[in-house]
């Protein structure tokens, strides 16, 4: 194709062991155990012989509560990210290995510990996923209470982010750093020749600023619509310049799923099966409950929804998961306007309202699609969610990967053991924002 | 007293002596793999783990510290860190990190050592830092407790802990399709903790706070982490730093120590270096202290494999078993795998860990029922 921005731009791809949230049918006879040793093994070593870059973990710090109540509908409980990477290092040779850490409710100097020992123990294939969490819901497990302001959650993370580099770089000198929210004097125990890869997913214009500044990689929600995908793939290219870095020193990489099969008819009726298996008649009503800001468990899925209005000052107590930006009542008047309208009930809405993500088609389709995307500029490649595990990414390893292949847009083998390498990162530069003793 | 004898093995870094690390490496342990991408720290690891748990050790503790420790090798890297990576390795031996409870969030102590219970197949345990840990205040940026204040931080350390691995009852994980629901609440359970001191509380006003003085806590649970193979992780401690009704087992440095512990099983630590082919236990020492001088505080062994055979033997009946502080682990532990573990095999006071035994299993320990897990 002429217009290819990237004509020999190359697929990357990551898997997302996410686990707790709807996207995962545990319903399903095939799907294993979410808290066995073994499962993550097999995902992990499965994405391995996919050649994939890596393999993510995501962390809560609180489980999901739904109006007061520990949510029970979806996978709940997950381990340890860095601990359970440290597991598979010993059991991998090639795949990164990422771990969510969030910056409230982590001390930098044993936070920017543990990620260095993973990289060191693993051979240069450690990386983490910063987030921010600044609710004083989740600060009630820790030492540290809800202490820190949502204002200066970007500033907290920029500075653990300083004081970390600092720490990677400063093994036998003594680091200190001093912020408004981080303030530490320590001597590192762990000596690198590099330093763990920065991902990073906010999407809000803070968000994206920050992972311009600091991330080496940048996961997002874009990974369903190409001209959506493009569009923030050149405003994170533009930040990054901003920032003063060269465009292609933040990868981006949109979480998706792929459903994949013989024929695009075939896939898309496999679509709607995965979907209807995900939300659930509790599931749909649970996602309703959201909207509505109370507790709907007692209707009738295959009925009509709620007659009357959410009760707003309700809305936001959903908490550890996304909150709905929307005004709810408008939300729910149209919800209400469509289901009559198309005389849905409320489950048929619920599938209806959730508009299917990711790449639904035949294994050579959806080749073609990736590839267009990576060279036109929308992605470098994609953080793949499987909604079965362990066995939800053997079709992609075994179909897909081989389709890139031959397309001479996938690797043939790995050509480095080092996660920095595999993504085409550059070295990581001593941040001038950090002192470090002689 | 148990009739066999657990030999636990401490694996940090180049050995317990401080000058350890000025030994030049010399033997398989410290060989770098030719292969891309194992580490040295890696390649030891495998292979100092594998020759103990192949000659019968029950379990290994991993050393460990946030900051350096004068006069120690400055490399050195997270203890749970090692433990977890050395998990899949393995299929007997326990794997026994040191996490310090004034140093270490509980709330991650907990989920980390949950998520290594998973890992191992329930042969984790956690060996409690004891004292205090110089620097520590200015990393984190928050007094951390001494003294007095340390031994009350400690204990309900390791009581909120337990209490978060009995957060989540065994059954909790129900997945009903009938129902859509994955858990049971009722099975989940909040903890509601709160710690005892009379510090400030935490806060970013902590900065201008004393060191030394305990900063209360509260922790609201359930853990992230479901309920781990062994219920709860086996907890070692030393005693004294930590109350024997904590413990599982009780670390102590002299047999007189042994008695009224309060811990289901006690160890007693022995600091060993051993004559090897081309010195004996004797010189290796001398030589040793010449460059860092060194006074363990534990029972001291110096000499033959044959020797410390005796010792052990001895030993058998008198304590439930001991840890081994390998003075250089490249001279000691070749030795005692070769000449010293083989014949407490043969005179079958080793354990016998059957196929899938849990740590807990292994020691004879029962698993705990969940505090909170309601009587049927």
């Amino acid at each position: 194709m002429s217009d290819d921005r990237y004509p020999n731009a190359h697929v990357h791809l990551g898997v997302f062991f996410q686990g707790v949230n709807h996207s995962t049918i545990w319903t399903d006879p095939a799907s294993g155990s979410q808290i066995d040793f073994e499962t993550f093994r097999q995902v992990a070593q499965t994405a391995e012989r996919g050649l994939f870059d890596a393999f993510f973990l995501g962390e809560g710090l609180r489980l999901r509560e739904q109006n007061g109540l520990l949510h029970d509908l979806d996978v709940v409980g997950r381990p340890d990210a860095i601990t359970q990477l440290a597991a598979l290092a010993a059991v991998t040779t090639h795949i990164g290995l990422a771990a969510t850490q969030n910056v409230t409710y982590n001390d930098p100097a044993d936070l920017a510990r543990r990620l260095a020992s993973l990289h060191a123990l693993s051979g240069g294939r450690a990386a983490w996923n910063i987030v921010t969490t600044d609710n004083a819901w989740t600060g009630e497990n820790f030492r540290r209470g809800g202490w820190l302001d949502h204002s200066q959650r970007y500033e907290r993370a920029g500075e653990f982010v300083e004081a970390a580099q600092a720490i990677w770089d400063g093994f036998g000198r003594s680091v200190s750093y001093t912020g408004s929210t981080v303030d530490l004097r320590v001597s590192p125990t762990v000596a690198l020749s590099d330093h763990p890869v920065l991902f990073q997913a906010g999407d809000s214009p803070d968000g994206r600023d920050f992972a311009a500044r600091h991330a080496e990689v940048i996961f997002s929600a874009h990974g369903t619509d190409y001209d959506d995908a493009l569009a923030f793939a050149d405003d994170v290219r533009a930040r990054t310049v901003r920032a003063g870095r060269p465009e292609d020193d933040l990868k981006i990489l949109p979480g998706t799923q792929f459903i994949l099969a013989a024929t695009g008819a075939e896939a898309r009726e496999k679509a709607h099966w995965v979907k209807e298996q995900q939300v659930t008649p509790a599931t749909a009503l649970s996602l309703l409950g959201q909207v509505w800001g109370e507790d709907l468990s007692s209707y009738d899925p295959d009925g009509p929804l709620p007659a009357h209005d959410p009760r707003i000052e309700l809305v936001g107590e959903t908490r550890g998961s996304a909150r709905h930006g929307a005004d709810p009542r408008a939300l729910a008047r149209a919800w209400r306007e469509r289901a009559e309208a198309e005389n849905l009930s409320i489950r048929q809405l619920v599938l209806a309202q959730d508009r299917q993500r990711g790449f639904v088609g035949s294994v050579d389709s959806v080749a073609d699609e990736l590839v267009r995307w990576v060279r036109g500029g929308a992605s470098h490649g994609f953080n793949i969610t499987p909604w079965l595990v362990p066995t939800g990414l053997d079709d992609v390893v075994d179909h897909l990967v081989p389709a890139l292949q031959e397309r001479g847009a996938y690797r043939d083998a790995y050509t480095s053991t080092s996660l920095r390498e595999h993504l085409g990162l550059r070295a990581p530069v001593p941040h001038r924002g950090a002192l470090v003793d002689a | 007293m148990t009739s066999v004898l657990h030999i636990a093995l401490e694996v940090d870094g180049a050995g317990q002596h401080p000058a350890a690390h000025l030994v030049e490496p010399h033997t398989t342990f410290a060989t770098p793999a030719a292969r891309p991408g194992v580490t040295p720290d890696a390649h030891r690891l495998r292979t100092v783990v594998a020759a103990a748990e192949n000659a019968g050790v029950t379990f290994v503790t991993f050393d460990d510290s946030l900051v350096p420790v004068a006069g120690r090798d400055p490399h050195r890297v997270d203890a749970v860190t090692r433990a977890a990576f050395a998990a899949p390795l393995t299929s007997r031996i326990g794997l026994v990190p040191l996490v310090h409870p004034a140093v270490t969030e509980p709330f991650h102590l907990a989920s980390q050592l949950a998520a290594l219970d998973h890992a191992s197949t329930g042969r984790s345990g956690w060996l409690v830092g004891a004292g205090a840990v110089p620097g520590a205040r200015a990393a984190l940026d928050r007094p951390v407790a001494d003294g007095q204040d340390l031994a009350d931080e400690t204990a309900d350390v390791v009581t909120v802990v337990r209490d978060l691995w009995d957060s989540w009852d065994d059954d909790a994980v129900i997945r009903d399709t009938a129902t859509g629901r994955y858990i049971d609440r009722d099975r989940l359970h909040y903890v509601d903790f709160a710690s005892g001191g009379d510090g400030p509380a935490a806060s970013p006003a902590l900065r201008s706070a004393p060191d030394g003085r305990r900063a209360p806590f509260t922790v609201k649970g359930p853990l992230i982490v479901p309920r781990g193979p062994q219920g709860q992780s086996v907890v070692v401690g030393r005693a004294g730093a930590v109350p024997g009704e904590l413990l599982d087992i009780a670390l102590v440095s002299s047999l007189g120590q042994a008695q009224g512990t309060g811990a289901p099983l006690v160890l007693v630590d022995v600091a060993v270096t051993l004559d090897t082919d081309t010195a004996t236990g004797a010189q290796r020492l001398e030589a040793l202290d010449r460059s860092a001088a060194h006074t363990p505080d534990a029972v001291v062994f110096t000499g033959s494999a044959a020797g410390l055979v005796a010792l052990l033997t001895s030993l058998r009946g008198v304590v439930d078993g001991v840890r081994i502080l390998p003075s250089v682990i490249d001279d000691d532990v070749p030795v005692l795998v070769r000449d010293v573990l083989p014949a407490l095999r043969v005179a079958r006071a080793l354990p016998t860990p059957r196929p899938g035994a849990t740590l807990r299993d292994t020691l004879g320990l029962p698993r705990p029922t969940s505090r909170f897990a309601a009587t049927a």
